[in-house]
């Protein structure tokens, strides 16, 4: 056998067992035990200057929605500042109980606050759930379940809430 | 008034299986070894090696079957494992084959045992037992933590399989270490086997016991001290892995239980006092046993300096010809099939054979080789932060540190860093217990990676939210 052959041949079998070792942690790279952390960018002010981006965090395509219906909770003020909780047509509870779909942190909140629940329309209504400090839809108090308005601040305690295109 | 800037949203990643990149990277495992094969076979023979695809095709199946229990059995399993595992124990054939090849090494079995056999063949029969017994294990072994039930059945098993060579008739003496035993015509390492089984022991004993082994204690110059009666479990390992040492000769073996048993109590405690006084013990033993026991003062001595007992001892010239093969191999080696590790003689494809890779794949193929037992290590280690029970956590990292001690003890006795013990490199390695003993290893990690990656079940639908009437605004 030729010099030059086994020449090449010992340089390649180098270079496919790395090229092995470089795909199997590529392979790692991809972990799945992680958590996907998705970048938003700065934002201010009660709307939303530009509509969502679509793409990485569109809600499940089978979802109908409506048009300017909003589709996420976003928590501006309080402890919990900056979680966003996707709106996908489930009822999303507040309250210090710590099955709550937002678990609030926050003294002045009962344990089961409030919750927000879509209508048959597919309009979003809070509803108190008879706590001892009320709910604040802007300024007043809720007595009854009441349909929330685009960018109304939905006041808990010391959280503040709203919903988001 | 609201403010948002650069907050993130943090969401669990649904688990894919990833069945399927297992398949791709198996594919690229088998076909590895193809190519060292047809290399191995122009190199010395200048044509391709007649077997070579019926080899090929062998492997493949064994692989495929392998692939296919995995997916069948053990759905959400860490991907690495079996495609780096296959790759391995190939590439091992293909040295072994290598060095069948050997006209230095089949004289020298001809002048001291009569014949020559290919070890090769042998090799590839375990691999095939060796893929069976993968599968009983992932079959019959639904769950690891039914393991948890065996834990002091299994320190008596670890025991007995630790004593049998020293039993009179049953143990075989090979060269100076004490650790096979000959059972109808095949010689089995009980060690081998003994490392998986009292892993069991060790995760389900310090699960129990590490409250009290990590809690109670003393602090002492910055270091957390353990009251005196818990230090009973370490001095017995210790004593125990200094018997085998010295009745059995072999420094791999007790090195092996022993670490295994600090990394492991560590982890179970988070104290680092404990590798402290782990550290301590085995330098102290070891610095007795080495002064006292013949045959580890020879393994000292050829490690302190091989060339100078080189042309008087046995020993010295296989490390000195060990050390020789590293460093004629170079960056890119001599190439498959065109060095002369065969100098080291006997034991050159057991013991020695990392060395073969050394001279014959160079600096690139030895780094290359490390990286893949390490991504092994590194998998299993994963496996037990991912694993939700405690029992599981210990068991994976203890298996993976004793694949971990196992090869650094190998490699480094083989590069000179430390004295040589007489261990196999898992995979590479020709001898039949020590491939069918890893392989049943990998297959315990993959039934471990699989129950902690498999998704939870959705929780139960909570009923009080369906208790509250709502009152719709009318």
């Amino acid at each position: 056998m030729s010099e030059l052959t086994l020449t090449v041949m010992r340089l390649g079998f180098l270079a496919v067992l790395w090229l092995f070792v470089i795909v199997a942690v590529q392979v790692i790279r991809s972990d799945l035990f992680g958590t996907r952390v998705t970048q938003r960018g700065s934002r201010r002010g009660g709307a939303p200057a530009a509509p969502q981006q679509p793409g990485r965090q569109s809600a499940p395509p089978q979802q109908r929605q409506r048009r300017g219906a909003p589709t996420k909770l976003v928590v501006s003020e309080g402890t919990l500042t900056g979680t966003t909780v996707a709106l996908a047509g489930q009822t999303i509870t507040l309250g210090r109980a710590h099955d709550s779909t937002i678990v609030l942190d926050d003294d002045y909140a009962s344990s089961r606050h409030a919750r927000i629940y879509p209508d048959r329309d597919g309009q979003w209504i809070v509803e108190d759930l008879g706590s001892t400090n009320g709910t604040y839809l802007d300024r007043t108090r809720l007595t009854t379940p009441t349909p929330i308005p685009p960018g109304a601040p939905i006041r808990i305690g010391k959280t503040v809430i709203e919903l988001r295109k | 008034m609201s403010v948002v800037t650069n907050t993130t949203t943090i969401g669990a990643i649904e688990a894919p299986s990833r069945r399927n990149t297992e398949l791709l990277l198996l594919a690229f495992a088998v076909v590895i070894p193809i190519f060292a094969y047809a290399n191995v076979g122009l190199a010395i023979h200048g044509e391709l090696p007649p077997g070579m695809f019926l080899y090929g095709l062998g492997f493949a199946v064994l692989a495929g079957i392998g692939h296919l229990v995995v997916r069948r059995y053990a759905k959400y399993a860490d991907p690495l494992l079996l495609p780096i595992a296959t790759l391995l124990n190939g590439l091992g054939v293909v040295l072994i084959w290598r060095l069948d090849q050997s006209e230095r090494l089949q004289n020298l079995a001809k002048r001291s045992f009569g014949t020559f056999s290919e070890s090769a063949p042998r090799q590839m029969m375990y691999t095939g037992l060796a893929l069976a017994l993968f599968a009983v294990v992932l079959l019959v072994l639904k769950d690891h933590r039914v393991l948890q039930r065996f834990t002091y059945i299994s320190m008596a098993g670890a025991l007995i399989l630790l004593i049998l060579p020293v039993v009179p008739g049953l143990g075989a003496d090979v060269f100076g270490a004490k650790i096979w035993i000959s059972v109808g015509g095949f010689s089995i390492q009980p060690g081998e086997f003994a490392k998986i089984v009292i892993a069991i022991f060790f995760a389900g004993y310090l699960m129990v016991k590490r409250d009290a082994l990590a809690l109670a204690s003393r602090r002492f110059m910055g270091l957390y001290l353990p009251r005196g009666r818990d230090l009973g479990p370490i001095l017995m390992i210790w004593a125990v892995s200094l018997l085998v040492l010295v009745f059995e000769n072999d420094l791999g073996t007790s090195l092996l239980f022993f670490g295994m048993f600090v990394i492991m109590l560590y982890v179970a405690t988070e104290r680092t006092s404990w590798i402290v006084i782990g550290l301590l013990m085995s330098v102290g033993g070891a610095v007795v046993v080495g002064t006292f026991a013949s045959h580890v003062k020879v393994r000292v001595t050829a490690w302190l300096d091989p060339f100078a007992c080189y042309s008087t001892s046995g020993a010295c010239e296989q490390v000195g010809q060990s050390i020789m093969s590293f460093g004629s191999g170079g960056v890119l080696g001599t190439g498959w099939g065109q060095g002369n590790s065969d100098l080291i003689g006997f034991a050159a494809n057991s013991d020695f054979i990392f060395s073969t890779v050394g001279e014959e794949l160079g600096l690139t193929g030895v780094m290359a080789f490390l990286l893949l037992y390490g991504l092994i290590i590194e998998r299993g280690v994963r496996t037990a932060l991912a694993a939700r029970d405690p029992f599981g956590k210990l068991f994976a990292v203890g298996l993976s540190g004793a694949f971990a001690l196992q090869i650094f003890v190998v490699a480094g006795g083989v590069m000179g860093l430390i004295p040589l013990t007489g261990m196999t490199m898992p995979f590479l390695a020709s001898g039949g217990s020590s491939v069918l003993a890893n392989w049943v290893l990998i297959a315990i990690l993959i039934r471990i990676s699989d129950t902690a990656r498999r998704p939870a079940p959705a929780p139960a639908p909570s009923p009080d939210s369906e208790m509250t009437q709502v009152v719709r605004p009318s």
